[in-house]
């Protein structure tokens, strides 16, 4: 006889609260039965299910910090996205969501794992970093962490006053916001797409041997990660995450 | 291949999950190919909708590991692998 498998890891879980965060993302407070917690930087895979049986699934980082009461999705609008329309527009609270996980044991970082750490993000990517940044609160953690966060407007920076917040009463927190298609009067940082020259500015120096966490939906992630590499980090200290287009 | 469909090896981890004990992503392995050592997290993977899942070497483009599911079984081709190294979880 064949071997077979007996996990069942899909479960349900129900929507708590719908949060809209920017016009295009919405954040989705979700209670799972029996969650066994997570680590910052994991994900979860979601499933949907059509009527006539035909089933699609996805990977979104979990936002929330291990600490957090709910867990967290925060998902971005994509126009020609199979399953992110439905959880952007349709998902109400109450409704039930297929999900697997917590999932992931190499984009992760915990307090105790120590920093420094950079944290390079652009979009819908600050998901996971956004996890590590609230489980570092939560933890009461002092290891220094620059966040360099890549958005296509104001409007459109996702957790933009919880940042400002955290980074206000926290002087080992520096968040650095770059926007890449429109800015505000008088935005005096930087305006332009992440690249070479920024990293350069901005990174911590590979003397302080960081750990880099470089996320994002786009191609965006290898360019910045062989940067960073050519600036003289350690390949097995910078990590990316890259949920492309399959992440719609 | 398309380029759009490049993954992290963290983007397989589910699948691996249901038929590993063990988190796959976090452990390393060797290539088959040209004997690079990382973590499967840090490898490409490509994913084939409604076909499976490929993970592929970043320095060689060797196919480490490929995934298919199919009619109820999971179909796991390793051998794109010298091998994988699994920490010892204690206790």
């Amino acid at each position: 006889m064949a071997a077979q498998l007996r996990r069942t890891l899909w479960r349900l879980a129900e929507v708590i609260e719908v949060v809209p965060e920017t016009p295009r993302t919405r954040s989705l407070l979700l209670e799972v039965p029996e969650w066994e917690g997570h680590k910052a930087g994991q994900h979860v895979d979601v499933r949907l299910t059509a009527e006539d049986g035909y089933q699609t699934q996805r990977s979104y980082s979990i936002a929330s910090a291990p600490e957090d009461e709910r867990l967290v999705l925060t998902v971005d609008h994509l126009d020609d996205g199979e399953v992110s329309p439905y959880l952007t527009d349709v998902l109400m609270a109450g409704d039930k969501l297929e999900l697997r996980g917590p999932i992931g044991g190499y984009f992760t970082w915990e307090a105790a794992d120590g920093g420094p750490l950079f944290l390079v993000g652009g979009g819908s990517g600050i998901a996971p970093l956004m996890a590590m940044i609230r489980h570092r609160a939560a933890a009461d953690s002092d290891v220094p962490t620059r966040l360099l966060y890549s958005s296509r407007s104001y409007e459109e920076i996702i957790f933009r006053e919880e940042l400002e917040t955290l980074a206000s009463r926290d002087s080992a927190l520096e968040v650095i916001h770059t926007l890449t298609r429109s800015t505000p009067e008088g935005w005096a940082g930087y305006d332009r797409r992440i690249d070479a020259e920024m990293l350069r500015e901005v990174a911590r120096s590979p003397d302080e041997s960081p750990l880099a966490f470089v996320c994002d939906p786009t191609s965006f992630v290898e360019g910045v990660a062989d940067a960073l590499v050519r600036l003289g980090h350690v390949p097995a200290r910078v990590k990316t995450e890259r949920f492309g287009p399959t992440g719609g | 291949m398309d380029d759009k469909l490049r993954l992290d090896g963290n983007a397989a981890a589910g699948s691996l999950r249901e038929i590993f004990s063990f988190e796959v992503t976090s452990t390393h392995y060797a290539c088959g190919g040209c004997g690079r050592v990382d973590q499967i997290g840090a490898a490409m993977v490509y994913e084939v909708r409604g076909l499976g899942t490929i993970i592929r070497c970043p320095s060689c483009d060797n196919a480490l590991v490929r995934l298919v599911h199919n009619r109820g079984r999971h179909w796991i081709d390793l051998r794109g692998l010298r091998y994988l190294q699994v920490e010892d979880v204690a206790g």
